[in-house]
């Protein structure tokens, strides 16, 4: 008799998500899938508003990272614009993307993930969660709020709002940097580099008895594409993409924005709200790669900072070549929090940083446009069509949690055949499932995109959980 | 023959009030310091009693009358501020915002809009009508400014502003009940259409439908205090 388990909702990451795992007969696992189960509709409602409201639109897709959808949108507004950015504008939003960066990086390692890291995959799930940490380790969850406030408060100061900051427009930022406020980030980096310090020791630490884990946790060769400079450091904001195979060689570089539909397309799979991005020349689902931390890392020959250039030295000798398991996501994210510290520290010394010419201004020039960022998860495209007058025609954006799609599916197959044995399993087996999941830190809310009439897969299931009939639409 | 201007004793609220014969409910009671919400009306511009947010109760009259176009009497008694003209102003705030799409967390005007400023006022907090989510356009033909017609609330202060102080009348209201809309000309698009690009309807406009393609991202603040300078200055011409 086949069963199903289904794990509904994955708690502990931003947005809705169930995963279903299928038992054969024997009761083996057989498939195992990862469902983002709700629909937005941005790409659709967007169509007949004016471009230059598109930012502060698409910003609402999420709460966590709208810094992210702010600049990848402002971006593709200035390829309609045709303008480049003064150089004081594109270095605010470059501290701006990495704040964000920094908070949602530490939301993700310190809130969500860390429960299972510092308390234990098998700890009791009543008290598995950031106040659990904080009791056990209360140093270790107050640098987390520390390295997360430090990020949301720099997004306040520059954007005047926490969540949602209007300030990224097409064109730059409304406003200049005020001395005092350049003052007062500045006096706030020590504690967060105090902060980052101690969460990496900590990690470093605890890393080796999550031996069997990195083994497990999504462990597979893959390629990987991320934004990078041309002197091969690593890149949030500008830069182009680069992508590599699982060896490491370069399969494709200097990927601009303009250049991403050429190369990257998506599949569609009936479970999913989600689509599959894949690169063309080698076809879907072989051309699946990996975004965000790891694939950063991977790709990067180096931060440009001190600081994380050693931590970086010591990360690429996990593996000779990419380093494959995405249980080192969470090491790479400390990583890039370090860095983003350091990074922000370097451009607030920017002697322009306070000018006052911040935004370049212009109408429709062309249109259609595209513009790509990093977003912490990983690369983040919008793309754009315009009529004559600038209203939208047709929007599509490809997620890092698109991107990582297929790699997070084949992670809780891997996963789900570790730990589910002969139909049996405890609660604690099922939390490693749902922690492949968390290493990439998936942002579901922001991933939804409907394609066409969606398939609806109706399964009826017995008491014991036997799927009994099914209807697919 | 004009009425001679005459001294008129009434009450509002209760309060022994003086006017001159010929002035508005509205006109006397902001005088005396007592607040009546408008939304269409605006000062330096003629009364339509559109908006309907301006009506009173006056003693011995069962109709509910719009302080902005009704005059005062002698002895007239009036209320401003009773539980059913609270019922019927929340009422009409929730029937605006249900009959377009105001979104205010993404629109030019957040912050500084008269619609969105009253709802607070008023205590709106929910709207209990079911939204109509009617597809309108947005006119970006014009350089400068664009037409949302998503936050129109048909308050008519551009057609009027448009008619009565530039001398334009570029602006004007196509259509019936539901389904009227503001349109400039014989509803060509705003960019060819006979506009001077003044601007004062952007400036009079009380939400975000008429904006500045320069202030997205921005605070957009409108200044219609302009207009009563205006008219002074052309009086004294």
């Amino acid at each position: 008799m086949t069963q199903t388990i289904t794990i509904d909702p994955v708690t502990r990451l931003e947005g809705h998500g169930k995963i279903t795992i299928q038992l054969d007969n024997q009761g083996q696992v057989e498939d195992a899938h990862f469902h983002v189960t709700q629909v937005r509709g941005f790409e659709r409602f967007s169509q007949g508003r004016p471009f230059y409201e598109m930012p502060s639109l698409m910003a609402r897709i999420c709460g966590i990272c709208p810094v992210s959808h702010l600049i990848a949108s402002a971006k593709a507004c200035e390829a309609i614009m045709s303008v480049r950015i003064p150089h004081t504008a594109a270095q605010l939003r470059r501290m701006l993307n990495l704040a964000q960066m920094v908070q949602s990086h530490a939301l993700s390692f310190f809130y969500l993930a860390s429960p299972d890291l510092l308390l234990g995959m098998e700890s009791d799930p009543a008290a598995r969660h950031v106040f659990g940490v904080v009791a056990a380790k209360p140093e270790l969850g107050l640098a987390g709020i520390g390295l997360r406030r430090f990020g949301q408060h720099i997004i306040e100061l520059l954007g005047n709002k926490r969540i949602h900051p209007g300030w990224v427009v097409p064109g730059g930022v409304t406003e200049p940097l005020d001395p005092a406020k350049r003052d007062e980030i500045l006096a706030s980096i020590p504690e967060a580099f105090a902060n980052i310090r101690l969460a990496l020791a900590a990690y470093k630490q605890i890393a080796d008895r999550f031996k069997p884990e990195i083994e497990i946790f999504a462990n597979f060769p893959s390629n990987y594409m991320s934004l990078i400079n041309e002197d091969e450091s690593i890149e949030f904001t500008d830069g182009a993409l680069r992508m590599i195979d699982p060896q490491g060689a370069v399969l494709d570089d200097g990927i601009t924005a303009s250049r991403f539909s050429e190369v990257i397309g998506e599949a569609v799979e009936p479970y999913s709200y989600t689509k599959f991005a894949y690169y063309k020349p080698l076809g879907y689902p072989a051309g699946s790669y990996r975004v965000g931390p790891l694939a950063r890392l991977n790709i990067v020959k180096s931060m440009g900072t001190a600081l994380a250039e050693k931590e970086l030295a010591e990360f690429k000798q996990l593996a000779a070549g990419p380093v494959q398991s995405s249980f080192h996501y969470h090491h790479a994210r400390l990583i890039e929090i370090l860095y983003g510290i350091e990074k922000i520290e370097q451009i607030l010394t920017d002697p322009l940083i306070l000018d006052k010419h911040v935004r370049a201004s212009a109408g429709v020039n062309r249109l259609e446009g595209a513009g790509q960022a990093e977003a912490p998860r990983g690369t983040l495209m919008h793309h754009y069509r315009v009529d004559e007058n600038g209203l939208i025609t047709w929007a599509n954006l490809v997620i890092a949690t698109g991107q990582n799609n297929n790699a997070m599916n084949k992670g809780v197959l891997q996963a789900a055949r570790e730990y589910v044995k002969d139909g049996k399993f405890t609660e604690g087996t099922l939390n490693r499932v749902e922690a492949v999941i968390r290493t990439f830190d998936p942002c579901l809310s922001c991933s939804t995109h409907a394609f066409g009439q969606m398939p609806l897969v109706l399964s009826l299931l017995s008491a014991d959980g036997a799927v009994v009939d099914q209807v697919v639409r | 023959m004009s009425e001679p201007v005459g001294v008129k004793t009434l009450q509002i609220n209760g309060e022994e009030v003086s006017a001159r014969s010929g002035q508005t409910i509205l006109e006397v009671a902001r005088e005396h310091d007592i607040d009546i919400p408008t939304l269409c009306h605006l000062e330096g511009l003629s009364d339509v009693g559109a908006c309907r947010l301006c009506l009173v109760e006056i003693k011995g009259s069962n109709k509910l009358l719009p302080a902005c176009v009704t005059t005062v009497f002698e002895g007239m008694e009036v209320s401003t501020h009773t539980e059913r003209l609270q019922k019927h102003r929340h009422m009409i705030l929730e029937l605006l915002f249900a009959e377009r799409n105001h979104v205010c967390s993404v629109c030019v005007a957040n912050g500084h809009c008269e619609l969105q400023s009253l709802a607070q006022d008023q205590g709106l907090t929910h709207i209990s009508l079911p939204y109509r989510n009617p597809e309108l356009t947005v006119d970006a033909s014009l350089e400068r400014f664009t037409v949302d017609h998503n936050r129109c609330i048909l308050c008519t202060r551009c057609v009027r502003v448009c008619a009565e102080i530039e001398g334009a009348h570029v602006w004007d209201v196509m259509g019936r009940g539901i389904n009227s809309t503001v349109i400039t000309d014989l509803n060509d698009p705003w960019g060819s259409s006979s506009c001077t690009r003044c601007g004062k309807c952007v400036q009079v406009c009380p939400t975000g439908a008429l904006f500045d393609k320069s202030k997205v991202g921005s605070d957009h603040p409108k200044y219609p205090d302009f207009l009563p300078y205006l008219n002074l200055m052309r009086e004294a011409r």
